[in-house]
């Protein structure tokens, strides 16, 4: 079908845009922008000084990180794609958003994830899988939301004006259908208690599925709403079509068809099987092309307009935030590839490349949107285009002084922990000199987060006094011809009706997810092949099970990673290379992915009882120099025995070999278990009566880690080796 | 490593899903024209209630 047909048959329709809900996104996003910026940099100042914890077990960097990255990627990220896709597909299919109080209930909801999941991580209910923290009720409220934005995408695009699909709109359906996916898969748990849940998966499988998700968070909701986010308002910024609309065609396609399987780069040296670490590794390095392609066509669409870069924020972000967007996914395949991996997997040289993605990418990208959007909805012009500018400086100076402060730290101490001297010892054969020696990078990236945080400060107050300049007006009407009256195609009856009914369009759009997600869920629920039948491995006594929540609750996964890869560096520091079977009975996997601290695999056995409580009161009085917090309430506050055999039982029903019997006596098991650790340490000097306290079944599951992996070795079930993972 | 037998099957599921999408755009003549789209989605639309409103230039 031509324009001329539609301009001969098609109806004039009146119609206008719901710009009140992009206007809430936007100032939602910019009030959790500023939270998660906030924390980010406390935490950034944890790691310099361990004062900076204040001694608060709510404020503590394990319990804070978890709340930074969710702030800045679900609250201040997640409130602008909101926003951004709203305005823009509006505008893009010539149509009113297809519901709004779906819209409104999707915001309030969101909020209200963001305001009670926020609290939640403080108060330490957790998940323990990166990113994907917050406990199942949250899980199913993430859901409900998705599902309604998703629902708005497609429901403003039955009702588009405009036939054909712009390239941006492609990129945001396959946000809305992968996320919704990716997300639904992970959180498979079976609930224990309203705040505690285990997932379905264990060990190496959980490993796979959380960064199958983890990766593709990165991937389908920081990167592909804002490639289309790019695609709509670069051009738009700049008053030029975009550089090739075929590349961004082919851009999309191959990107999308690539993304999902780069997930396993995450789990190079692990005990994940080789062939799917290569794969991982190859898909990654592919997505350079895709990746480059369309940071290119971003860039050229600015060609004849540089001029305007120099003088516009708008574009002066946009083009700042592609130019960011480019070196970060030149540098993300760099670290697939397995060998770059060794060296920068575990450290800080990860953290600088995220933070050149979501700072330089995303928030650049919003500021540049933002500062489009505003003056335009508002009906007004922006208040002062050199606070903007001045917001850029700062903001672009504080990136690059944490990304090369992260780089140098990452690099250093990677090189320092796999340094061998001629006879084949460690040259840094204790952890410590490997931390101490970067804390001065840690100080220069802190203050590249403060440079950040004042930048953000400065749009906070140019949008306020913005919005507050705005001019009251009626909503603008646009009219346009009906697409559906141009050429009436065979069914179009049925979208039609549909059309009309949006109450029943909703409930058939959820059911379908919700029957997607049973077929996912039936398969793993009654399959206990996730079980090795015979294996070395016994499964967590009832206080090492409290134990290891203990450990969940206190975000340790943050800091400590239990992965012994296989070189022989790491054999010689920390022990016999992880199995993959040693991890049959973890729920959830705590592999973590920086070694902030030491690696925790094989500390079972390595230290007595008394080492860890003094380490856990005051880390500097056994490892002078270390950055951990002190964490002496363990020893005031009581671990949770009400729920033991409601966690034993749900773990047996996930097929752990747990006996009715050691389910019943699981709390007197608990008991005696403690009792025996309390004995030893108050023959210690320990005057205090901890025998029920946090501190002994978090002592009881640090002792269990690798123990029953050496005691194989003893017995010579597994041979003791540093190479290849079996 | 069972959990293959999951991730695969909704890998390609999503794989599938991506190709279907794209031969229903390719059938519904949405990439008959590389041309035009890229210009014209920068035409402003006109209010019709209002005079003298133009994009507002920073």
């Amino acid at each position: 079908m031509s324009t001329e047909q539609v301009s001969h048959q098609g109806e004039m329709e009146q119609f206008s845009y719901d710009d009140k809900v992009v206007k809430k996104y936007i100032l939602a996003s910019l009030f959790w922008g500023f939270a998660a910026l906030l924390a980010g940099v406390t935490i950034a100042f944890q790691l310099s000084s361990w004062k900076f914890n204040f001694g608060l077990e709510w404020l503590t960097f394990g319990r804070l990180r978890p709340l930074h990255t969710n702030a800045a990627i679900f609250a201040f990220v997640g409130n602008a794609i909101f926003a951004g896709v709203f305005y823009s597909l509006q505008r893009l299919a010539k149509a009113r958003l297809f519901n709004s109080f779906m819209a409104n209930f999707q915001f309030w909801l969101w909020q209200l994830i963001i305001a009670g999941g926020g609290l939640s991580l403080l108060l330490g209910y957790s998940h323990g899988k990166e990113y994907a923290e917050l406990e199942w009720p949250f899980d199913i409220a993430i859901a409900i939301a998705w599902v309604l934005f998703g629902v708005n995408i497609l429901g403003t695009l039955w009702k588009r004006r405009e036939k054909h699909i712009y390239v941006a709109i492609w990129f945001y359906i396959s946000t809305f259908v992968t996320v919704a996916v990716l997300h639904i898969v992970n959180s498979i748990e079976i609930p224990v208690s309203l705040m505690k849940s285990y997932p379905v998966y264990a060990g190496v499988q959980d490993a796979l599925v959380q960064w199958w998700y983890g990766h593709n968070a990165v991937a389908f909701f920081l990167t592909t709403p804002f490639l289309g986010l790019m695609y709509y308002f670069v051009p738009k910024a700049a008053n030029r079509p975009v550089y090739s609309y075929r590349l961004s065609i082919i851009h999309f396609w191959s990107l999308i068809f690539l993304y999902i399987w780069a997930g396993p780069h995450h789990l190079l040296y692990s005990t994940l099987p080789e062939w799917a670490q290569t794969v991982g590794m190859v898909f990654s390095v592919a997505l350079w092309a895709p990746s480059w392609g369309g940071m290119i066509n971003g860039l050229l669409t600015l060609r004849g307009a540089w001029d305007k870069v120099r003088r516009d924020p708008v574009l002066k972000f946009l083009a700042t935030a592609v130019t960011f967007y480019g070196m970060a996914t030149f540098e993300g395949p760099l670290m697939s590839i397995k060998s770059v991996n060794h060296l920068a997997h575990f450290t800080d040289w990860v953290v600088g490349h995220v933070h050149s993605g979501t700072i330089g990418w995303n928030y650049m990208m919003v500021a540049g949107i933002f500062y489009f959007m505003i003056p335009r909805i508002w009906n007004t012009t922006l208040y002062s285009v050199k606070l903007a500018n001045l917001q850029f400086w700062t903001a672009t100076i504080g990136l690059l002084m944490y990304m090369m402060s992260m780089w140098t730290a990452g690099i250093t101490q990677g090189l320092m922990w796999r340094a061998l001297d001629d006879g084949g010892r460690l040259v840094y054969p204790q952890f410590i000199e490997t931390v101490v020696k970067i804390i001065p990078m840690y100080w220069v990236r802190a203050f590249g987060g403060v440079l950040i945080l004042i930048g953000f400060m400065f749009m906070l107050y140019n949008i306020f006094k913005t919005i507050q300049q705005a001019k009251k007006e009626e909503e603008p009407v646009y009219q346009a011809p009906a697409l559906s009256s141009a050429k009436p195609e065979a069914h179009a009856g049925t979208h039609r009706k549909l059309e009309g009914m949006p109450m029943v369009f909703t409930i058939l759009a959820l059911l379908a997810i919700l029957v997607g997600s049973l077929i996912e869920l039936v398969p793993t629920l009654t399959s206990h092949k996730y079980l090795a039948q015979k294996t070395f491995m016994k499964p967590y006594s009832p206080l090492e099970l409290v134990g290891r929540d203990v450990y969940i609750k206190e975000g340790c996964y943050v800091c400590h990673s239990q992965l012994v890869r296989p070189s022989p560096d790491e054999y010689i520091r920390y022990g016999t290379v992880s199995l993959a079977e040693e991890h049959v009975y973890d729920r959830p996997f705590q592999w973590g992915s920086r070694r902030i601290g030491p690696d925790l695999a094989r500390v079972g056995g390595k230290y007595n009882h008394m080492w860890h409580y003094k380490h856990m009161i005051d880390p500097r009085a056994v490892t002078p120099g270390s950055i951990m917090p002190v964490y002496d309430w363990l020893e005031t506050k009581k671990y949770d025995h009400k729920t033991l055999r409601k966690k034993m039982k749900v773990m047996a029903s996930l097929g752990v070999p747990y006996s009715e019997d050691e389910i019943d006596n699981a709390i007197e098991n608990a008991k005696a278990q403690a009792m025996g650790i309390a004995n030893e340490l108050s023959e210690s000097g320990v005057s205090k009566d901890i025998a029920d306290k946090e501190m002994v079944a978090l002592i009881a599951y640090l002792q269990k880690l690798g123990a029953d992996v050496k005691q194989a070795i003893k017995d010579g079930k597994v041979i003791d080796k540093a190479g290849g993972a079996e | 490593m069972s959990i293959i037998y999951i991730l695969a099957p909704i890998a390609l599921f999503l794989g599938l899903f991506g190709v279907a999408a794209f031969l229903w755009a390719v059938n519904k003549g949405q990439f008959d024209d590389l041309e035009t789209p890229a210009n014209r989605m920068l035409i402003e639309d006109e209010p019709i209630n209002k005079k003298n409103n133009k994009g507002k230039e920073l």
